[in-house]
């Protein structure tokens, strides 16, 4: 049965923070993985689970279902907390995160039997072109589900990246939609100071793509913005969404230092009240 | 000594071209087979399936990284991607696309290696595939394959096409090559096989290193040395029985490839031979340096890959051994 999309924005806010307890539970068990990220897209996960993509947790090989391809693998626990929220699999799985044995890996594998897993992926780089090979794909078979790449800001720097974007531009893949974390931070600092990447959105429009903008920790504007996405013919979407890395967690929001830090036992249920009392 | 063939030259042929007209014919008898194109399509044998099928060709340009993330994408989808160019940048320029997106994902792409060896001759080093047998051989999940004329680049690209669910690399020449493989020996992959029979030494060999090494066995046999000749077509897996059973019966082996020695084809028999029944071995191939420019032939001797040079250097090898 595909998912029952949500509309209503207080629930999927509910949802948001519910899958940031998961991800901060789940990474402090590990002890070890990539907090701020995670938290960052806590909100487009929702958006894109709950009310954006066509999918069925219980057929998650369905053939028309829209595609979810993490690019940057290392935010795994986003997107297995928000997998368990939408039914693929138990949520007590989520503390088994790369613990031995575990279908969840630390960068997401295929191999392992978790459902809902498009691609096995973590080398940065690499997943924008298996997104194309996929949009090309289901245009030869006319089939009208979505490709949706979710990408970081860090990750742009990767020449790969800009082979994937030319050659989507090049087959007018509309059903290809790209989303940037920019959260603007990257493992060694600000991605100003480590490599820069403005004028980002003039280098997606001179590679041929339809550019939109948004808040990435804003449900409302994550919703109008994929809608609008949609509508776009000939061309392939990027949404530069800007988050705040370790949204919703006062204590590390922006804080470089959390991209790949895990929080203690302690921290974690300070955190926790802090999302409890939004 | 048994005759296991009649060493007949059908005619110089590269093995691109079977390489070429393998994946034309799969384009046939498989309609979920797409080919990428990364701007030397016709260079790489793949123009006849191009015209044939141009609504499942899709041109990706000098952009070796994204034909393999592509490829990956489609196979992901149900389709069979074809990815070829020339076997430096395909199994370099990509390769951790094709470690972790293609091997990592266990999807049927077939990757073709094109320009294989020093044989590519004036275009030089840059253009010498002669350390993608080592890279490609040590992926989990890859199938290597290395036909040794254009009959057997045509049955190989076709099993590969038919027969494999993961990813598979096939490494073929530009030059024309002798066409020899009778029909009457079969080609299946991972089998080795038994070209000439012997006792004294076995010249276990890849790619177009299969006729000079039946050359070089030929001359031997003038000289009383009775030389088995065993064509290792699929790398990986590699055919085991067939190695061991050379060792045990031959007691010595000598492997050729037109490739670095360090990590490649002898590397890979060595890797059997010391693990299960260790003999004295000889790896002739290239040895730790890059190509150059020349006229193949000028080349096959510079390096010693020609017949007569085989045979000097697996006589030395065997008066060694006494």
């Amino acid at each position: 049965m595909i998912f029952k999309k949500i509309q209503d924005i207080e629930k999927l806010k509910e949802i948001s923070s519910d899958i940031r307890k998961d991800i901060l539970l789940s990474i402090a068990e590990a002890r070890s993985g990539h907090t701020g990220g995670s938290l960052g897209l806590a909100d487009v996960f929702t958006c894109l689970y709950f009310s954006v993509m066509d999918h069925d947790p219980q057929n998650p090989s369905w053939k028309e279902r829209d595609r979810l391809v993490l690019s940057i693998g290392h935010v795994a626990p986003v997107l297995y907390a928000a997998l368990a929220h939408a039914g693929y699999f138990p949520k007590e799985e989520l503390l088994t995160l790369r613990k031995f044995g575990s279908r969840l890996q630390g960068h997401p594998g295929r191999d392992y039997g978790l459902p809902g897993i498009e691609l096995s992926a973590g080398s940065l780089g690499q997943g924008l072109s298996v997104a194309v090979g996929m949009a090309l794909a289901a245009r030869y078979d006319k089939r009208n589900h979505r490709i949706y790449c979710i990408m970081g800001d860090g990750e742009l720097q990767e020449g790969s990246v800009w082979e994937a974007a030319m050659s989507a531009a090049h087959y007018k893949l509309d059903q290809l939609c790209v989303l940037v974390d920019r959260n603007k931070l990257q493992i060694d600092g600000k991605n100003s100071d480590v490599m820069e990447l403005e004028p980002l959105a003039d280098k997606w429009k001179s590679f041929g793509w339809q550019v939109l903008e948004c808040n990435g920790n804003d449900h409302n504007e994550l919703l109008n913005t994929f809608g609008l996405a949609k509508k776009v013919t000939s061309k392939p979407q990027v949404i530069l969404a800007h988050t705040l890395m370790g949204k919703g967690v006062a204590d590390i929001e922006n804080d470089y230092r959390w991209h790949g830090k895990a929080p203690s036992k302690e921290e974690t249920l300070r955190f926790i009240e802090c999302l409890n009392k939004k | 000594m048994k005759t296991i063939m009649d060493l007949i030259n059908r005619g110089n042929k590269p093995t691109k071209a079977g390489f070429g007209e393998g994946i034309y014919e799969a384009g046939n008898l498989y309609p979920e087979l797409m080919v990428l194109g990364a701007d030397i399509t016709a260079s790489v044998g793949l123009d006849m399936f191009a015209k044939a099928f141009p609504e499942r060709f899709f041109s990706l340009g000098i952009a070796e990284q994204n034909c393999a993330g592509v490829a990956a994408g489609l196979a992901l989808s149900g389709k069979i991607p074809v990815f070829s160019t020339y076997g430096v940048f395909a199994a370099l320029r990509s390769a951790d696309q094709i470690r972790v997106s293609v091997c990592y994902n266990n999807l049927h792409v077939i990757i073709g290696g094109a320009h294989a060896g020093i044989s590519v001759g004036p275009d030089g080093a840059t253009h010498q595939a002669l350390e993608d047998i080592a890279i490609m051989r040590v992926l989990p999940n890859m199938t290597l394959l290395s036909p040794c004329d254009a009959t057997q680049a045509k049955l190989l690209t076709l099993k590969a096409a038919g027969e494999l669910k993961g990813p598979v690399y096939i490494r073929f020449g530009r030059e024309a090559v002798p066409d020899f493989i009778p029909e009457t020996i079969e080609t299946e992959i991972g089998k080795g096989q038994i070209l000439k029979d012997g006792t004294d030494v076995s010249l276990i060999a890849t790619g177009h290193m299969v006729w000079e090494a039946l050359q070089a066995a030929y001359m031997l046999a003038k000289s009383g040395v009775e030389a088995r000749v065993i064509n290792i077509h699929t790398i990986k897996p590699i055919d085991k029985q067939i190695i061991i059973d050379a060792a045990r019966e031959t007691k010595c082996i000598v492997t050729i490839e037109e490739h670095q020695v360090y990590g490649g084809f002898g590397s890979a028999v060595a890797e059997v031979v010391v693990q299960h029944h260790p003999v004295r071995m000889k790896m002739i191939g290239i040895n730790d340096t890059f190509g150059e420019s020349g006229q193949p032939a000028e080349l096959m001797k510079k390096f010693k890959l020609n017949a007569e040079d085989m045979c000097a250097t697996v006589t030395q090898f065997l008066n060694d051994n006494h």
